[in-house]
């Protein structure tokens, strides 16, 4: 009995077959009225698969809806211009900032802003995290701190940190590092916690020292996760330094949302949207990029 | 011949202990392995085989009693004790090889020395064509096969085998008991292995040793004296059905008894 269950909790998938069968202690069911079940494309059954074109094709026929329907709001002119501006607007918004070198500029800001408060939240989060998801003493005087600051919302902490550091860089790496750092090391640490106990006693009965286990076995082993859970915690990132960039900042994108705002430049603002969607995209794309790359026997699991 | 004994389990006893009530899993057992000999534990669901061969690791510490390999007291666990588990705990970001290499870390030898051991052991369970597969690359059985050969390269004084093959399909479980069969004989070995399966554990055992229900007590051993080297043919020779029953029997009056039937007690 127990045989089976691992057995079919090892293949983790969805299987057709199990739906119909049922318990095998239920009653015997009468035959179920003769009825011709039209055959479901594999696509639209749970856990079906996808061919890649397909799924290339549907992403990309979604966008181009969406872009269709604006299209036809502005084209219409359903909505006032200055609420809504058509996207060739948006887009000869944005030819413009190109041009002139200022979303440039903005994006390095920003990108610059980011990638520092990012690397010190994981740089601190993630030799926390690893520790306490190995030592429950460290969980326990670690966990339920984090728990608790993590409630926090971040937007509160904007004027203390501009009270303590004033409004330049300084002051968007500590929102950022407060804002990704706490969520962190929750979940760096629920991804060490998944190391199969069987490593761990493998690794003593070889006669491994607890520090040996920690960086031959269980980093190693949670590696993958922890490298999801940054390309996660980097989108949040993105979010808290737009934050920042809005309340008080000199430049950087959410900067320039602001100050177009109070020209009432939708177009420009709209298009900075769009870029900031472009830049998480991208950051995220690399990330998995790497992880396919570093975590190649990931693939097939 | 009667040769010292290898490991000695005296008095151990092992109880849980949980909030409203404690559970003892293990009470008062005695339990001695000889030089070379491959013994089996076999028992229903949930009677203590597993965490005795836990202590016996050194994983986990007996309530009472204790563990003496070799005339010393077991205090933890350490590389004279090679375990092998249900789950293949072969670690997937390495190759076959450098899953058995890593075993052998601990061990002053040369680089090429220890690679060269690690393919000797993967030959020994027919995988040297796989020595650069990562485990997603390999069945189950073969990553089992791995395992074993990750615990032997290090040579251990014993080797404690937690239902090795109980993840298996039947097939497959067939053959790996043929293999290790096979290695054990040309490699002898002091054995421990756990099972709920009662052929599997008539076929490579020298004795079996059966465990009533929780608590757990030994609750008859039963010697297999069918001669070796042992072949698959066996399994329907007349000697062979007689020892089958005589397992099944004991085991099945305490399947009975717990509501469950153990594996192999369908034919």
């Amino acid at each position: 009995m127990s045989e089976s269950r691992n057995l079919s909790m090892e293949r983790g998938s969805i299987e057709r077959g199990s739906m119909e069968r049922g318990p095998a202690t239920a009653a015997p069911r009468s035959p179920a009225p003769r009825k011709r079940r039209r055959k479901r494309h594999e696509m639209l059954r749970i856990g079906g698969g996808i061919s890649t074109p397909w799924f290339i094709g549907i992403a990309v026929a979604v966008f181009a809806l969406l872009l269709g329907i604006w299209w036809l709001i502005t084209a219409t002119e359903m909505v006032e211009p200055l609420f809504l501006p058509s996207p060739s607007e948006v887009f000869e918004s944005l030819r413009h900032q190109i041009q002139n070198g200022q979303l440039w500029d903005d994006a390095r800001v920003s990108v610059y802003r980011v990638l520092i408060g990012f690397a010190l939240a994981t740089v601190m989060a993630i030799p926390i995290g690893v520790l306490i998801g190995t030592y429950r003493v460290w969980e326990a005087a670690v966990e339920p701190l984090v728990d608790f600051i993590r409630y926090m919302p971040v937007v509160a902490f904007v004027p203390l940190t501009i009270l303590w550091s004033g409004t330049g860089d300084t002051q968007k790496f500590l929102i950022i590092w407060i804002g990704t750092f706490f969520q962190q090391v929750l979940l760096i640490m629920d991804n060490v916690k998944r190391v199969p106990m069987d490593y761990v006693n493998l690794g003593y009965t070889l006669g491994l020292k607890d520090r040996s286990i920690l960086a031959r076995i269980i980093i190693p082993s949670s590696a993958p996760g922890i490298w999801d859970s940054m390309r996660i915690s980097l989108g949040w990132a993105w979010t808290w330094l737009v934050l920042a960039e809005l309340v008080a900042a000199t430049s950087g994108l959410g900067y320039r949302i602001n100050t177009a705002q109070r020209y009432f430049e939708t177009d420009l603002i709209i298009g900075y949207i769009l870029v900031l969607g472009c830049l998480g995209l991208i950051f995220d794309q690399v990330m998995k990029f790497l992880s396919r790359r570093m975590f190649k026997y990931e693939e097939a699991r | 011949m009667v040769s010292a004994p290898k490991v000695e389990v005296r008095s151990l006893s092992k109880v849980f202990e949980g909030g409203d009530h404690d559970v003892t899993a293990l009470s008062d057992v005695d339990l001695t392995l000889g030089d070379n000999e491959f013994v089996s534990l076999i028992g229903t669901s949930g009677c203590g085989k597993s965490t005795l061969l836990s202590i016996v690791a050194g994983l986990q510490e007996p309530s009472e009693g204790e563990v003496v390999l070799d005339g010393e007291e077991v205090v933890g666990p350490g590389r004279d004790r090679g375990l092998v588990f249900q789950s293949y705990t072969l670690f997937p970001w390495q190759t076959a090889r450098a899953n058995v290499e890593f075993a052998l870390r601990g061990e002053k030898l040369a680089k090429g020395e220890r690679a060269k051991l690690a393919r000797e052991h993967l030959a020994l369970v027919g995988l040297e064509q796989f020595e650069d597969s990562y485990p997603h690359q390999l069945s189950g059985g073969m990553k089992q096969r791995v395992a074993i050969a990750r615990a032997l390269s290090y040579r251990p004084q014993v080797m404690l085998m937690d239902e090795p093959f109980g993840a298996l399909d039947a097939l497959t479980r067939g053959m790996m008991q043929e293999l290790l069969t096979r290695v054990w004989e040309e490699h002898k070995i002091t054995v421990l292995f756990v099972t709920h399966d009662v052929e599997e554990a008539v076929f490579v055992s020298d004795r079996v040793v059966v465990m009533t229900n929780r608590p757990g007590k030994i609750k008859e051993e039963i010697p297999i004296d069918l001669p070796r080297p042992r072949a698959h043919e066996m399994l329907s020779s007349p000697e062979f059905g007689e020892l089958y029953g005589r397992v099944l029997e004991s085991i099945r009056s305490e399947a009975m008894a717990a509501d469950t039937v153990p594996a192999g007690a369908s034919r």
